[in-house]
C-alpha cells in the first residue's frame, strides 16, 4: 500500500473548473448548432385541441415546432414522464407539449412564446390531505421496500406506555434545483447518435435512447464530463436529453435543449411532500416500547413515486412494538422523484424531531435517550449490522459541540431580543452497491490508466478513484490517469443512493489488483500497447448481505432566534459521521458539509407550495425558492470516526453523499425548540411562522 | 415592419481582446461570451438574476451578465473567468483560482466561475470603500472596509452553490485579502 486512500488530494479537475475550462453539457460548440425551448402545459389537466405553430415558425430564425402531431414515434418508455409530445394528454401544468427549435437561443424562445396551444381542459386536483378519498397503501416505496411493516403490538403497547408522544410533522415538496438547469446537446450523423447530458449516469441514458429510437446502444454514445449537480435530479434520462435527440433527428442539426430554470420543477421530479404521524410509547427509563411512524404523501397521475420516508424508522431504534405504513394518493401534480437522501431525509426529520418531544416528556436528556434505544440487531430485519457507531457518533458530537452542561428547560436563555438554544438529532442511510466493470492499463513508461464509466456530479468521482487505483496497484498517485463519464468506457452503475464510490471503487480496486498481479508475473518489458486487466463484480457486489449495511451520523445545532423578526440564525452546525473509511478528507469533508448546508435550507428557507387552483409550483425559480446562501451558513463542521468495516467492500467505505442532509432539519428544529419553547411541526421554520408559533405560546 | 433593425454592432474587449459583433438586440451578454466567442466560464444557471453563476465584471464591476444586453455595451471592457488571470488565459491561475482549489471551494464547478469573479469583485469593491449592508455605519466613508468573514459572506450572498461550498468559499476569499 501507497497510501494514496484517505489523503486529501486535490480535485484532479480543479484547475478546469477554476479557469472556467470545464465543459459542461450546452458547451460543446458544433457547426450549425441549433437551440430548442420548450413550451410548457398551461392547464393542470386535460388535453390539447389544438397548436397552431404559424407565428412560431414565421418568427425568423425558427427551423421547426414539434408538437404531439409531428414529433418522432418513440417506443413506449418504462419511465412515462419521458413520453414527450406522443399524445394529446397533459398529465399535469408543465408538462412539455411543443418544443420550438432555432437557430438562435432568443428565435427559440421567442418562437417559443408564440406557440398557441388549445385546451380541453378537466378538473383537476392537486391538493394532499391525510384524509383524501384517493389515499392508498401501494405495494411498495421507494428503493422497493414493502409500504407496510408490523412487529407485536403497537397499539396496545403504546397505550400502555408511561409516556407517549403522538404529532404530527409535515415536510413540504422541495425542489433539487442543481446550478446546472437539465441540459443536453444531441447530434445524428450516418444513423449513430451522440450526446453529451448532464446526469448522473449515462449508461441509464444510452440504454433509454437506445429502447425509445429503436436504435442498438453500440450506435449511441452518451458523455458527461462535468455535471453541475443533480442531488438525484438527473439520476436517470429527464426530458431534455429525448427532446434534443427527437429535434436533432428531426431537424439534422445537432441541437441543444438547455431547460429554462423555472421549468425545472415541474418535469425533472421533486420531493415528494409528507404527512407524518408518528406515535412513540416509552417507559419511564426512556426505552421504547412502541414506534409507529405513518407517512402520507402524494405522486402523478402517470407514475407512482412513493418517498419512503418510514423506512428509516426500521433502523434505527429498538422498540419491540413497531408499525410503518406508507399511504399515497395520485393526484394531477408534476412526477416526484429522487431528491437527496430520498426517504431518509424527511422521515428523519419526523423521526427525530419526535424522539425530541420524548425527551421532553421524559425530562430526559435528547442525546441519552437515543443511546438508551440502541438496538443490539436491525430492528426490522433481526439482521446484525455490519458495524453501528450511532452512540459513537452522539459521544463524540457532544464533546466536541460542548453538550455537557446544557440546560434543558427551553425558551431561558435571552440575548436582547434572542432566543438561544441548542439541539441534535441521529442520522443514517443505507449503504448501496451496485455491480460494475472497469479497466486498468499499464503502460510502458510507467504509468497506468484506468478506464471506467462513473460519473463526477461534484463529488471528486475522478480523483477517489484514482486514489483507490493507485493503491490496488501499490504505486504513487500521480502515475495513475482515469476517464470517466462516457458511455464508450467500462459500463458501470449512477451516481446514485450514495453508491457511486462503493460500485465503481470496487471494480478499480479489482482491476488494478488483478493488473498487478498480472505485472508481477510478468518478465520483460511491456508491450507498446500497454497490459490490460478487466473486472466486473457482478456476482460479488449484488451478492445478499447476511449484514444490515447503513452509515449512521449525530447532528447538533446551536440557533438564535430573533423573538421580534422571528427569524432563526443557525450560529453552529457540527456533524459527527461513521461512515466507513474515509477514501479523500478533503473532497469528503466538502460533501458532509455540502449535505448540511442542504439540510439547513430544508429546515429554514427551502418549501414549495401546489397551488390548488392553477396545480402549479408557486415557488418555481430560484427568487422564490430559497436555497441557503452564503449568508445563511456561519460554522458548520463535519467530523467522522475510524470505522473499519471488512463487510462492505475492498475499500470499506460507505456512501457520504446523502448522510449529510439527513439529521439536520431536525437538529435544528429541535433547537429552535430549545430556545424558544415553541415546537414547531411543519418545515421550513420560516419567520412567519417561528412568530406565529412565539404569539401563540405567550398568549 | 420589414426593415426594422433587430442588429446592431457592437464592440467589446473581452479579455483585453477587442470584439467587434453585429448582435441580435435581444442578445444578453453572457450569451454573447457563451454563443459567440465560445467563452464558456460564464454559467447560465437561472438566466434571470437570481443565482450569480454568470457573473463576470465589466469596467471592473461584477455584474450578472444574464441581465445585460450586449448591445448596450459598446466599448465596454469585460473580463470573464478565462481573463482573470490576466496573462492572456496562460498557466499561472488568479490568486482566487489558486484558493479556491487548495480550499476544494467547489464541487460540481459550475456555480464557481462566477463565485470567482464575483469575490474578485467584491475585494476591488471593498478596496474603494463601497459599503455593505453588514458594514458598521460609523465606519469612515471611502476609506476601504476591512473584509471579515461577516463582509465576505453577505457580499457573496448573491451567488448561490447548491453544493454548499460556501464555509471553503468564504475561507478562499479570506486567504486572498492583501
Amino acid at each position: 500500500m501507497t497510501g494514496s486512500v484517505g489523503a486529501p488530494a486535490e480535485r484532479r479537475e480543479g484547475r478546469e473548473k477554476v479557469s472556467g475550462t470545464a465543459r459542461y453539457a450546452g458547451e460543446f460548440p458544433s457547426p450549425g448548432r441549433a437551440q430548442a425551448w420548450p413550451v410548457p402545459a398551461g392547464v393542470a389537466r386535460g388535453r390539447v385541441t389544438a397548436v397552431d405553430t404559424a407565428a412560431a415558425l414565421a418568427v425568423p430564425g425558427v427551423l421547426a415546432v414539434l408538437t404531439h402531431e409531428n414529433a418522432p414515434r418513440l417506443a413506449e418508455p418504462d419511465d412515462p414522464t419521458l413520453a414527450l409530445l406522443q399524445d394529446a394528454r397533459v398529465p399535469h401544468r408543465g408538462w412539455f407539449v411543443a418544443l420550438v427549435v432555432a437557430e438562435t437561443l432568443e428565435a427559440a424562445r421567442a418562437g417559443a412564446a408564440a406557440v398557441r396551444v388549445a385546451y380541453a381542459t378537466e378538473e383537476h386536483d392537486v391538493t394532499l390531505t391525510g384524509s383524501h378519498p384517493g389515499v392508498y397503501v401501494p405495494e411498495e416505496a421507494n428503493g422497493g421496500h414493502p409500504a407496510v411493516r408490523e412487529q407485536g403490538d403497537p397499539d396496545g403497547a403504546f397505550d400502555a406506555s408511561a409516556a407517549r408522544v403522538d404529532v404530527a410533522y409535515r415536510v413540504p415538496p422541495l425542489h433539487n434545483h442543481p446550478m446546472e438547469p437539465h441540459t443536453s446537446t444531441a447530434r445524428w450523423e450516418d444513423g449513430r447518435l451522440s450526446v453529451h447530458t448532464s446526469s448522473q449516469g449515462t449508461g441509464a441514458v444510452r440504454a433509454v435512447l437506445a429502447g425509445l429510437f429503436g436504435l442498438p446502444e453500440e450506435r449511441i454514445v452518451v458523455t458527461a464530463e462535468h455535471v453541475g449537480g443533480g442531488f438525484g435530479s438527473k439520476g436517470t434520462p429527464r426530458p431534455d436529453v429525448v427532446l434534443a435527440a427527437m429535434a436533432a433527428r428531426e431537424t439534422g442539426r445537432p441541437v441543444t435543449v438547455a431547460l429554462p430554470r423555472r421549468y425545472l420543477p415541474a418535469v425533472v421530479g421533486h420531493r415528494a411532500p409528507t404527512l407524518h404521524r408518528l406515535r412513540l410509547g416509552a417507559g419511564a427509563d426512556g426505552r421504547l416500547a412502541s414506534l409507529t411512524h405513518e407517512v402520507t404523501t402524494h405522486t402523478s397521475r402517470i407514475k407512482e413515486f412513493v418517498e419512503q420516508a418510514a423506512v428509516p424508522a426500521r433502523v434505527m431504534y429498538a422498540a419491540p412494538h413497531n408499525r410503518t405504513v406508507h399511504r399515497v394518493a395520485a393526484l394531477d401534480v408534476p412526477s416526484p422523484s429522487w431528491m437527496r437522501a430520498p426517504g431518509e431525509a424527511p422521515g428523519m426529520y419526523a423521526l427525530e424531531s419526535a424522539l425530541d418531544e420524548l425527551a421532553t416528556e421524559l425530562g430526559m436528556d435528547p442525546v441519552e435517550l437515543r443511546v438508551r434505544n440502541e438496538p443490539d440487531v436491525e430492528p426490522d430485519s433481526g439482521r446484525p449490522f455490519s458495524s453501528r457507531h450511532l452512540v459513537e457518533c452522539l459521544r463524540e458530537g457532544a464533546r466536541r459541540f460542548g453538550w455537557a452542561g446544557r440546560d434543558p428547560r427551553p425558551g431561558v436563555r435571552r440575548e436582547g431580543p434572542l432566543l438561544l438554544g441548542t439541539g441534535v438529532a441521529a442520522a443514517t442511510y443505507p449503504v448501496m452497491v451496485g455491480p460494475s466493470t472497469a479497466t486498468a492499463r499499464a503502460l510502458p513508461d510507467g504509468s497506468f490508466l484506468v478506464r471506467i464509466n462513473a460519473t463526477d456530479i461534484g463529488t471528486g468521482a475522478r480523483t477517489v478513484l484514482a486514489q483507490v487505483g493507485a493503491d490496488a496497484l501499490g504505486v504513487p498517485l500521480e502515475r495513475v490517469r482515469i476517464e470517466v463519464g462516457s458511455t464508450e468506457l467500462p459500463s458501470a452503475p449512477l451516481a446514485g443512493g450514495s453508491s457511486g464510490t462503493a460500485s465503481w471503487g470496487w471494480a478499480v480496486h479489482d482491476a488494478c489488483a488483478g493488473l498487478a498481479r498480472r505485472l508481477a508475473g510478468h518478465a520483460g518489458p511491456l508491450p507498446g500497447q500497454g497490459l490490460d486487466h478487466r473486472a466486473d463484480t457482478t456476482g460479488a457486489a449484488d451478492a445478499e448481505s447476511d449484514f444490515a449495511r447503513h452509515a449512521f451520523g449525530a447532528h447538533f445545532a446551536e440557533v438564535a432566534v430573533d423573538t421580534v423578526t422571528g427569524e432563526v440564525r443557525v450560529g453552529r452546525l457540527l456533524g459527527v459521521y461513521a461512515a466507513g473509511r474515509i477514501l479523500n478528507a478533503r473532497t469528503a469533508r466538502s460533501q458532509f458539509v455540502g449535505g448540511m448546508t442542504m439540510g439547513l435550507g430544508m429546515a429554514l428557507t427551502e418549501g414549495s407550495t401546489m397551488d390548488a387552483a392553477f396545480g402549479d409550483f408557486t415557488e418555481s425559480d430560484l427568487a422564490s425558492y430559497h436555497v441557503p446562501v452564503h449568508a445563511d451558513v456561519a460554522g458548520i463542521e463535519a467530523h467522522w470516526l475510524d470505522e473499519e468495516d471488512s463487510r462492505l467492500n475492498p475499500m470499506g467505505s460507505k456512501g457520504i453523499g446523502e448522510i449529510g442532509i439527513v439529521g439536520t432539519a431536525a437538529a435544528i428544529g429541535n433547537a429552535v425548540h430549545h430556545a424558544t419553547g415553541v415546537r414547531l411541526r411543519e418545515l421550513p421554520l420560516t419567520p412567519d411562522r417561528v412568530l406565529t408559533g412565539l404569539l401563540d405560546r405567550r398568549t | 415592419m420589414g426593415n426594422l433593425q433587430h442588429r446592431s454592432q457592437t464592440t467589446l474587449r473581452v479579455n483585453g481582446k477587442p470584439h467587434t459583433l453585429t448582435v441580435d438586440h435581444r442578445r444578453v451578454l453572457l450569451d454573447l461570451l457563451r454563443e459567440d466567442l465560445d467563452l464558456t466560464g460564464a454559467k447560465k444557471g437561472c438566466d434571470h438574476g437570481q443565482c450569480g453563476a454568470c457573473t463576470v465584471l465589466v469596467d471592473g464591476r461584477r455584474v450578472n451578465s444574464c441581465l445585460l444586453f450586449a448591445v448596450a455595451l459598446d466599448g465596454c471592457e469585460v473580463t470573464t473567468v478565462e481573463g482573470l488571470s490576466g496573462d492572456g488565459g496562460g498557466e499561472e491561475p488568479h490568486p482566487l483560482q489558486r484558493a479556491f482549489l487548495e480550499r476544494d471551494a467547489f464541487q460540481c464547478g459550475y456555480c464557481t466561475p462566477g463565485q470567482i469573479c464575483s469575490a474578485a469583485g467584491v475585494l476591488a469593491e471593498a478596496a474603494a470603500g463601497h459599503p455593505s449592508h453588514v458594514t458598521d455605519p460609523a465606519a469612515p466613508s471611502g476609506e476601504p472596509v476591512p473584509l471579515d468573514r461577516e463582509e465576505i459572506r453577505e457580499r457573496l450572498s448573491g451567488n448561490l452553490c447548491r453544493c454548499g461550498a460556501y464555509p471553503r468559499i468564504a475561507e478562499a476569499v479570506e486567504d486572498v485579502i492583501p
